[in-house]
């Protein structure tokens, strides 16, 4: 059936060659053939694991369901109120801007800095590039339990250096008021590498001339940087804090094996605060709610952006 | 930090600072991996006393017991199964999508482009609960499809994207020329497009292996059966089993994480250019 369907445009073509080009119309036979076979696998497969959940999460919402049966018990709202009721949500989200704070206070420049280091070639330049990369292909999983054996208070690599200090070694993991500090370190260990190529890139296809002429003019290297390079960066770098901010929206894997979210909530993200309180407890309606809230924080984010900063690309 | 050693005396200032900030960070990158590579070379005991160096008595057994372990390899297994799954279906969907709305003209194009382009605005995160129970519905869960499909429906619309905007580059007129020559759409599709694209190809197949090789959320959800677990879930429950024997875990975490290493060293091109894709936004 479907080869017999496949072959018919090609005879329906040969029979009237140039017809198909004449006018768009005639190839309207082939076109269909295509569009019915062609569309639907992605179609459907989008509209039935991206925007369908994404619906019904908007539906559970306003249950109180375990996941079980179908949801009968109506409760409006107030699964909204339960979420914004929650401390651990406010710490959470509190969390994720403190990730985008050390996005952009310290990732940023220190990605954008080592790329100006590496952008031209020297011995060892591109091996520089490669290490600084290689943490970001790393899966977070990983990267978390790396760095839940670095901070360990007995083995760890920060507990040996405080004791060759003589100190009683730290555990920064299970401290309420350092737990959020070291998953941000393990956060700029991961992502700077990326950041640092989108940097490489884009210097890579600035027009040099620009910057000679600068040059020329007399202008210090560090004044052609200021007012000639980074100017011209700028695409970049607000694409950096797009990647940045939505990253951290996102957050989840990286925060499970050091912390769980945990102690006492303390280092939650939104989406840690998601699968702890609503995925891990099967409390779809609740979890619903958040991933609702999660999702509206994401559309408002990307459209305001987008807006705001990103009008001309 | 070579740049240094190939400047003439006296040493620049600027050049020193350079050689100065590049070596602190090469150590801030390198030492947690370092010491997780030796870490698996040492006692419980040793790694106590000396997190830092290199083993005083190399400890083989702790890797060739991984190594020899049927555990290891099925999660190799299953992830490899999981990541192969996403990528063969997303390479077809997407690119059969993206060939659509690249040289067919029909109305409604733009508006379903998009539609599926909204799939760019929230991670998979936000509906994970729903899909769960779409999942569940659907006989799914528990199965390497369960786990595939979803990381395929979420990785079309950066997919569709990328391959939409370099199958634009293949001249119309080429298209119109072999549809003249009684050459189908289909045809054209695999025997022109297809092989014109194998770099793009390549990329968005690389992105797609790489997220889905290192998924967690979604496998954690999706799976129960410990025999299905891909690579990620299983180091989890692996060190929830030997909780602070950081040896036998370091060495685990070091055998896991050398495939995607072996793979990154192996195509750096495309993983760089694949994962920094999204930056050259059309």
């Amino acid at each position: 059936m479907a080869r017999r369907i496949a072959n018919s445009p090609a005879i329906g073509v040969a029979e009237t060659p140039f017809s198909s080009l004449a006018v768009r119309g005639p190839a309207w036979d082939g076109r269909f053939t295509v569009l019915i076979l062609f569309l639907p696998p992605a179609l459907l497969l989008f509209t039935l694991f991206v925007v369908l959940p994404i619906g019904e999460a908007a539906w559970y919402s306003a249950f109180n369901w375990n996941g079980f049966g179908r949801p009968t018990n109506w409760i409006g709202f107030d699964n909204y109120r339960f979420v914004l009721e929650t401390r651990a949500f406010w710490l959470a989200l509190r969390n994720n801007g403190l990730i985008i704070a050390v996005s952009l206070a310290i990732q940023l420049p220190l990605a954008l800095t080592l790329a100006l280091m590496l952008a031209e070639r020297f011995r060892g330049s591109v091996a520089l590039r490669m290490l600084f990369f290689m943490p970001y292909i790393l899966a977070e999983i990983a990267t978390g339990l790396i760095f839940s054996f670095v901070y360990d208070g007995d083995y760890g690599l920060v507990a040996s250096i405080w004791r060759s200090f003589g100190a009683e070694p730290p555990h920064l993991l299970a401290s309420t008021d350092t737990s959020m500090l070291a998953v941000l370190i393990v956060i700029v260990w991961k992502y700077f590498g990326f950041h640092m190529m989108l940097f490489i890139a884009a210097l890579q296809s600035l027009d040099k001339s620009l910057i000679e002429a600068a040059r020329i003019d007399g202008a210090t290297r560090w004044q052609a940087l200021r007012h000639v390079v980074i100017p011209l960066l700028y695409p970049t770098i607000r694409l950096s804090v797009f990647f940045a901010i939505v990253g951290s929206l996102q957050l989840f894997d990286l925060v499970m094996p050091l912390t769980r979210g945990g102690p006492a909530d303390s280092s939650n993200t939104m989406v840690s605060f998601l699968y702890n309180n609503g995925i891990s407890r099967m409390r779809v309606g609740y979890g619903s709610a958040i991933g609702v809230i999660l999702f509206a924080i994401c559309v408002t984010f990307a459209f305001t952006y987008k807006r705001w900063f990103m009008r001309d690309e | 930090m070579s740049s240094a050693e190939t400047s003439r005396t006296p040493v620049d200032p600027a050049v020193l600072f350079k050689a100065v900030f590049l070596a602190i960070v090469a150590i801030f990158v390198l030492v947690p991996l370092l010491a997780t590579l030796l870490g698996g070379f040492k006692s419980l005991g040793e790694l106590r006393v000396n997190p830092f160096g290199l083993p005083r008595h190399w400890e083989w057994q702790n890797y060739s017991d991984i190594l020899f372990s049927a555990r290891y390899w099925q999660l190799l297994r299953n992830s490899l199964i999981i990541s192969s799954l996403a990528v063969v279906l997303t390479l077809i969907t997407a690119s059969m999508a993206a060939f659509t709305f690249a040289h067919v003209k029909f109305y409604g194009s733009s508006m379903l482009l998009s539609y599926l382009m909204l799939g760019l605005l929230f991670p998979a995160a936000t509906a994970v609960l729903p899909l769960f129970i779409k999942v569940r519905d659907l006989g799914l869960l528990d199965t390497y499809f369960g786990v595939a499909l979803p990381q395929v429906a979420f990785s079309l619309a950066m997919s569709v994207l990328l391959l939409r905007r370099f199958f634009k580059d293949i001249p119309y007129e080429l298209l119109e020329a072999a549809l003249v020559d009684g050459c189908s759409y289909i045809k054209f599709f695999r025997y022109v497009t297809l092989p014109l694209s194998r770099p793009i190809l390549a990329t968005v197949g690389t992105i797609t292996f790489v997220n889905s090789w290192n998924a967690y959320l979604l496998p954690l959800v999706m799976l129960n059966t410990d025999a299905l677990y891909p690579w990620p879930l299983g180091i989890m429950v692996y060190q929830g089993e030997y909780s602070s024997e950081w040896h036998l875990i370091l060495a685990f975490i070091t055998l896991t994480i050398l495939p995607t290493i072996i793979l990154f060293l192996l195509a750096q091109k495309h993983i760089v250019a694949g994962l920094t894709a999204g930056a050259v936004k059309g």
